[in-house]
């Protein structure tokens, strides 16, 4: 087998990718995207620990799959919140949506 | 009877009693019958009618028992605890001197005040309008309210003198108190306080009419000013006399009469130096040194020369005031210390060589005698004369101590307080006369200036008819001041002091004859002057005066004039010795001294010298002013006879003026310039504005404080913590990708520090 070394590198890798998109995409939607590759990128870190350390336990399998149904949740509601500020704001720019402040 | 059987315990309380209806009479009439005249003057004359019933009693038991000497009627009480075994103590003494003074003083002071309700019930004089001319206070006998201008501009109008009758008799009321309790006192202390009440007294009596003013005469001295007088003379004598009791006391251990000068212990222990470490006043004892200082209080009191110039001004006050200030009580008070003091005066006494005291005494007495006579002569006011008068006799009773005589000098002070008090109180009813004969006229049409002076001699005359009953006592107690011969108490005391004199002092003889002579010259001319010719001005002319409050007195007074002498008539003397059973004056007040006096034989020398000398007096004022009287506007005969000499005597020989220059004006400039303007302005008022300015300036600064400081850290405080939340403010940008960005640093340095925790320690 390949050493899990690899399969975390590729995870931790993924995952500054996603954070980098967070932080610096302009698009509500690109933000949104970036958030569900940085959830996955913890799916995979989760599945390697559970294959290499504990395969014959559910509790890895479990929490994957939990993470993907609150993935696809969470997804859902920030595309609802999305659609609700274009309505009210006529922009999808997060810099934009910035009355919560001083 | 009932004397015989009175209990000792019962006549102590009596004589405690003696002196507290008066004084109880004071407080009534000042709380309660203020507004009532009649209440008030009901209230003074019980009072003091029943002080003399109580007196008399006394007396009476006095008089009965046979060594009132050796054991006189005594009681006290321990007053003032000063430590365990000594203190003040309070108590009475009557021995024979006191039942003397118990004899005269409730006599003569009944007899001024049932005068008093009829004196004050009339009578007006000028005062100062102040303010608006309402006429609140012209109440006055005078109907049309007026106003006169003087000539200082001052707007002046007449004043009801009656107005506050009540507070007279409440005045004189105290006195009397005052008085008794000095005569049945048995201590120094005791009589220390009713001395001093009398002197408050003679202020507030003197000064009773305190608004009166003299309008057109503004040399003379008001009653007001004449009250100050009064009281600061006689304050300088009391200094003394307080050294000397205090003196006395811290000496002996005591200031009782019995334990002192009855005691031939503690006289000889007083005959000790006074000052041994002065070798120059080695000889004087401290006896004589305690007699000269209390007899300096005497000198204040009784007016002797040279502390003699306020008995004359005191004549301002009310002329019952002076009846019993200057007649009865109060300068009788000064020589009856004196009496009393006798037995320390003399301590060191052989009989020939005079003590310091006594010396005193004696040089000033009989100086005081002639110089006062020789003043009294040239006085145009009828009651400057007696006071005059006074203080010349009262000379002659300190001379008459002086030289020891010590009956004599008691028995001086009882005649003279009766006739004295006589004459005063005939003044005063010839001034009332005037004055009712002045409205009288006035009313008839007659304008009168606004200073008409009604005691001014000169402007009366003819009043023999007009007020017989005045006359014929004042004459009667004329002649027993000037000592006519047998038929007046005062020929039989003033002769048993020129008899002494003539016995021991023969210098003192003649002055004091001299001083006869002059006394009898004036009191004839005062008579001339006052009673003679015909009236000398319409206020003479229309002159009535039918009070019976004012004659009767006089009466009574006049009756004792004649008769109180024969208690002291010398057992030789011709027919009249034997008829009155010898000297009883003698025998009875020489037991109140250790070792009786010792009694004189009977000398015609000096008696016929001095009828010789009373009578030649008497007969040339009779010759100058009765024989041919003065008629209006005539000057005195005794002035152009006299001439410089005459101006010299009516101005006193410029002693007012004297004093004036050496004591009063410069007290006055200390009292403006040091006191008030240095002291009081300068120290006392500087330091104290010193200390508000340093205040006043310390509570600016806290002020600053507060105001910089204290708000200013609160609204630093405030506005720090605001511009901190102005610069904290913009972290919250609503950018959720910043937001996020923090998010992510935050947890790389957890991630870090949990590495560092977890792997690299």
């Amino acid at each position: 087998m390949i050493p899990l070394h690899w399969y975390l590198l590729v995870a931790a890798g993924l995952f500054v990718l996603g954070l980098y998109g967070v932080l610096a995409r302009r698009n509500a939607v690109a933000i949104l995207m970036s958030i569900e590759l940085m959830l996955n990128a913890v799916n995979i870190n989760l599945v390697a620990f559970w294959r290499y350390l504990a395969p014959e336990a559910l509790n890895g399998q479990v929490f994957a799959v939990f993470v993907f149904a609150v993935a696809a949740a969470e997804a859902a509601v920030g595309l609802a919140l999305i659609i609700s500020i274009y309505r009210n704001r006529q922009t999808v720019i997060a810099e934009d949506v910035n009355m919560l402040k001083w | 009877m009932l004397f015989m059987n009175m209990s000792p315990q019962m006549l102590q309380l009596l004589v405690w009693l003696i002196p507290i209806p008066p004084i109880a009479a004071f407080f009534i009439i000042l709380l309660f019958t203020r507004g009532n005249k009649l209440a008030s003057d009901l209230v003074a004359v019980g009072a003091i009618l029943l002080t003399w019933v109580i007196a008399v009693l006394v007396l009476i038991a006095a008089l009965l028992m046979p060594h009132l000497g050796e054991e006189p009627i005594q009681a006290s009480f321990l007053w003032l605890p000063l430590g365990e075994a000594s203190g003040f103590r309070m108590g009475t003494l009557v021995d024979p001197l006191g039942a003397v003074m118990l004899f005269f003083v409730p006599l003569t002071a009944s007899m001024i005040f049932i005068y008093s309700t009829g004196y004050m019930a009339s009578g007006s004089y000028w005062t100062e309008v102040k303010g608006e001319a309402h006429g609140t206070e012209s109440h006055g006998s005078d109907e049309h309210g007026e106003v006169a201008i003087d000539s200082a501009g001052r707007k002046v109008t007449r004043f009801d003198a009656t107005r506050w009758k009540a507070r007279f008799m409440a005045f004189i009321g105290l006195f009397a108190g005052a008085m008794l309790l000095l005569s049945v006192a048995d201590n120094l202390l005791m009589l220390f306080i009713g001395w001093e009440i009398m002197g408050l007294c003679s202020y507030l009596l003197i000064g009773f009419w305190h608004n009166r003013i003299y309008p057109n005469q503004p040399k003379r001295i008001t009653p007001v000013g004449a009250s100050i007088k009064a009281f600061m003379t006689t304050r300088v004598g009391d200094v003394f006399m307080l050294l000397g009791i205090a003196w006395l006391y811290s000496f002996t251990g005591t200031l009782s009469f019995r334990d002192i000068l009855y005691n031939p212990e503690v006289l000889n222990a007083l005959n000790t130096p006074a000052f041994p470490n002065i070798p120059a006043l080695y000889p004087m004892s401290v006896a004589e040194a305690i007699g000269v200082l209390l007899f300096i209080g005497t000198i204040g009191k009784s007016a002797q020369f040279p502390l003699h110039t306020w008995l004359p001004d005191a004549m301002e006050g009310p002329t019952p005031v002076s009846a019993m200030i200057h007649a009865a009580t109060m300068v009788s008070a000064g020589v009856y210390l004196i009496i009393r003091m006798f037995p320390l005066m003399t301590v060191g006494w052989d009989g020939h060589h005079l003590t310091l005291p006594m010396q005193a005494m004696t040089v000033i007495g009989a100086f005081t005698a002639l110089f006062a006579a020789t003043i009294a002569t040239a006085q145009r006011d009828i009651k400057k004369v007696l006071a005059y008068s006074t203080i010349s006799q009262l000379g002659y009773m300190v001379a008459a101590v002086g030289i020891g005589a010590y009956v004599a000098a008691a028995f001086h002070l009882m005649t003279h307080a009766i006739f004295k008090a006589l004459l005063f109180m005939g003044s005063g009813s010839v001034i009332h006369a005037v004055e009712h004969g002045e409205e009288h006229a006035h009313h008839h049409g007659h304008h009168f200036p606004v200073d008409f002076d009604a005691q001014d001699m000169f402007n009366m005359g003819g009043l023999w008819k007009k007020i017989p009953v005045t006359a014929w006592t004042f004459l009667i107690g004329g002649l027993a001041l000037s000592g006519f011969p047998l038929v007046t108490a005062g020929f039989w005391s003033k002769d048993e002091i020129l008899a002494d004199a003539w016995a021991h002092q023969p210098i003192v003889f003649w002055v004091l004859a001299a001083a006869a002579f002059l006394t009898a010259f004036y009191t004839m001319r005062q008579i001339g002057l006052t009673f003679a010719g015909q009236p000398r001005t319409p206020a003479a002319e229309e002159a009535t005066q039918r009070d019976w409050r004012m004659n009767l007195p006089l009466v009574v007074l006049a009756v004792f004039a004649i008769f109180a002498g024969y208690v002291g008539v010398h057992e030789e003397f011709p027919v009249l010795g034997h008829l009155l059973g010898g000297n009883f004056f003698h025998r009875f007040v020489g037991s109140t001294l250790l070792v009786e006096p010792e009694k004189l034989p009977f000398d015609w020398t000096p008696v016929l010298l001095s009828v010789g000398i009373a009578l030649s007096g008497l007969l040339v004022g009779w010759l100058v002013y009765i024989v041919k009287p003065l008629k209006a506007g005539q000057s005195d005969p005794l002035a152009r006879l006299l001439g410089p000499i005459y101006t010299l005597l009516e101005n006193k020989y410029y002693f007012d003026e004297l004093y004036d220059l050496i004591f009063v004006r410069p007290a006055r400039w200390f009292a403006e310039k040091i006191v008030y303007l240095l002291l009081d302005r300068g120290v006392i008022d500087g330091f104290l504005h010193f200390v508000a300015r340093t205040f006043e300036w310390l509570a600016f600064r806290n002020k600053d404080f507060d105001t910089y400081i204290v708000n200013g850290a609160g609204d630093g405080v405030a506005e720090g913590i605001g511009n901190l939340g102005d610069s904290f403010k913009y972290v919250q940008s609503g950018r959720v990708q910043q937001y996020l960005a923090v998010v992510a640093l935050g947890v790389l340095m957890l991630a870090g520090v949990f590495a560092w925790a977890l792997f690299l320690r």
